[in-house]
């Protein structure tokens, strides 16, 4: 019999503590199997956030240091710089990068450090509890937009991606999903070519991967993929956003 | 050891901080300090395995730091008071992710953005912690050009002996000032200790985390009392202090870095004057150095704090002496310099009421 099956060897064999239909399971999988594809688990140091995969360090089997909310692009930015033949990615949820991390994560992007950032949209605020998050859709409920987001209250969803292709550092930006099987192959492309732009010293990447959370938008796993397909793709459409690689 | 130079002290603290292998500086721009990040621009400029990054912000330059930090580098960031408080997030994880680093607070004027004049009012700030969580920041009171040299190098050593942020605690003037300096030879970077904790890529070893959550509190417990235990070998250990003419005074001024300078100039005038008058200067201002005050104060009339602030150390001066005698503050907050006439009066005046008392 052959195996053609296997955990990969960059992730370490425990079980994941998040909530059932959450994306990051399937997220942390794909960027694991690139780093051994690549061939740079040794050579890798990670940047996890504060959020759901705050403990991304217990799943990852390379080298990575905690970043304070918002600051992994710092972080990361203090590491490339010390160690530039080292492979230096952020793993960061909306609200992370979005919201608390936005100065951070644009300087960083402008600058054009050789840093990948693994961006994980779920339009809330997860290990929180559900709060709004600066990708709430407008008119979604959560525990902080009770009555749904009014977009003349508490603003529209923030393109961070668009935003951060504005910048002239940036060299490759994709939105991609992990909702179903198409989009997670093409998540786990865009992650390698990010790894790769980093790698071929081109400027910064960032791959941003709409990834569903029922547990905070009240919905079962299988009504959140449809969720992801049909209405947060919408306003968070499925595309390069950038790619002068 | 180097020839004798003629340095404004932010120029001394930015050469001896490369000479003790400093290879990585991160910050942005506030007055009066800014000839320190112009001083590692050019300097790192000319060294190609250094790192200088002008960062968007006082929050991202101190996460920088920790990123550098993470890979074993020895590195600085600096910046005044209003930068300061920014910084103090970072400050925070670096403590709690026993991270070496060296940061330089040359006070000004505040509370707010108060103004660009030396001040010594963030010393609660500097020695209390400074952000959140139980923890302490090493904090060293250079007074002289020539210890902001001899304190730099102390800070890069003691940072990584105890992994631990060191903070440097100088004032707008005392960087602005020129002074003769002689500069210890360079470290070599490769000799330097290796750190057995350090981000590199888990090449050949396993991989390493460094953070600082702590979901189950048992283990924050465990955290914190390691960092306790740590922080008692450090008072332990590097406490220091000047003592200046104390062995015959009855009044003491305690005062630090450029304040210190000031009542030096005061205690020889009313020495000449007959009031038996002395120095005490801490050097470190965490840990305090508690002791030696303590022993002297029991034969003293009286202790005077002086400060460039509204009275902070004299809570540090009241904790060690425990009303063995009197206490009293004096101290001009604002970016307001005296001059040593003017300490010289106060002690003057401590000094009647002290042979009033006698008599």
């Amino acid at each position: 019999m052959k195996k053609i099956f296997s955990r990969p060897k960059s992730l370490k064999d425990v079980p994941f503590h998040y909530c059932p239909g959450c994306g990051h399971s399937v997220i942390h999988r794909l960027v694991c199997e690139v780093i051994d594809e690549l061939g740079i688990q040794d050579n890798c140091i990670g940047v996890p956030p504060a959020g759901c995969a705050v403990l991304a360090y217990n799943y990852f089997d390379v080298d990575m240091c905690e970043a304070p909310h918002g600051r992994a692009a710092a972080v990361a930015t203090g590491i490339k710089r010390m160690l530039p033949d080292r492979v230096v990615f952020t793993y960061q949820g909306d609200g992370d990068i979005a919201a608390i991390g936005t100065a951070e994560t644009i300087h960083a992007a402008n600058r054009g450090e050789r840093v990948t950032s693994i961006f994980v949209n779920n339009a809330v605020y997860g290990m929180t509890g559900g709060q709004m998050a600066p990708t709430t859709l407008p008119g979604q409920v959560t525990t902080t937009s009770p009555g749904g987001r009014s977009p003349l209250r508490d603003g529209n969803p923030l393109d961070l991606s668009a935003m951060l292709a504005l910048a002239a550092g940036s060299v490759y930006i994709e939105r991609t999903t992990v909702a179903n099987p198409k989009g997670v192959n093409r998540t786990k492309k865009a992650i390698r070519k990010a790894f790769q732009v980093q790698m071929e010293d081109k400027g910064f990447s960032l791959v941003e991967i709409l990834s569903p959370c029922p547990t905070n938008w009240k919905m079962t796993p299988t009504a959140s993929i449809h969720w992801v397909e049909e209405t947060m793709s919408k306003i968070f459409p499925i595309q390069v956003i950038k790619d002068v690689a | 050891m180097s020839a004798k130079t003629l340095m404004r002290g932010t120029h001394v603290l930015g050469e001896a901080a490369i000479r003790s292998g400093c290879r990585a500086y991160f910050g942005y721009p506030i007055t009066p300090q800014n000839e320190l990040p112009e001083y590692m621009s050019s300097a790192f400029a000319k060294m190609p395995d250094a790192v200088f990054v002008q960062a968007e912000s006082e929050l991202a330059s101190i996460n920088m730091v920790i990123g550098a930090s993470c890979t074993g580098a020895r590195v600085m960031t600096s910046s005044s008071s209003p930068g300061v408080s920014l910084k103090q997030e970072g400050i925070s994880y670096l403590a709690a992710m026993e991270l070496p680093a060296v940061i330089v607070n040359m006070m000004r004027g505040g509370p707010g953005l108060g103004n660009i004049a030396p001040a010594q009012s963030d010393y609660f700030q500097a020695t209390r912690g400074g952000g959140h969580g139980d923890y302490r920041v090493i904090v060293l009171a250079p007074a002289y050009g020539q210890e902001i040299a001899d304190m730099t190098r102390q800070a890069f050593d003691l940072a990584d002996k105890y992994r631990t942020p060191v903070m440097i605690l100088g004032d707008g003037m005392m960087g602005q000032m020129m002074e003769p300096v002689i500069f210890p030879d360079p470290v070599d970077v490769n000799a330097l200790p290796a750190k057995d904790w350090a981000l590199t890529g888990a090449k050949d070893r396993p991989s390493r985390i460094i953070r600082s959550l702590w979901l189950d509190p048992p283990k924050e417990e465990e955290l914190n009392w390691r960092l306790v235990r740590k922080y008692e070998v450090i008072t332990e250990d590097i406490t220091d202090q000047e003592i200046y003419l104390c062995d015959d005074a009855e009044i003491v001024i305690v005062a630090y870095g450029t304040a210190a300078r000031i009542a030096k100039g005061a205690v020889h005038r009313v020495r000449s004057q007959g009031v038996k008058a002395g120095l005490y200067r801490p050097k470190t201002l965490w840990p305090f150095p508690s002791h030696e005050l303590a022993a002297m104060s029991k034969d003293l009339h009286h202790i005077l704090v002086f400060e460039m602030s509204a009275g902070q150390m004299v809570e540090d001066v009241r904790l060690s002496v425990e009303g063995r005698c009197p206490v009293s503050f004096y101290g001009r907050p604002g970016g307001v310099v005296s001059t040593p006439e003017e300490i010289a009066g106060v002690l003057n005046s401590l000094g009647a009421n002290v042979v009033k008392k006698s008599a």
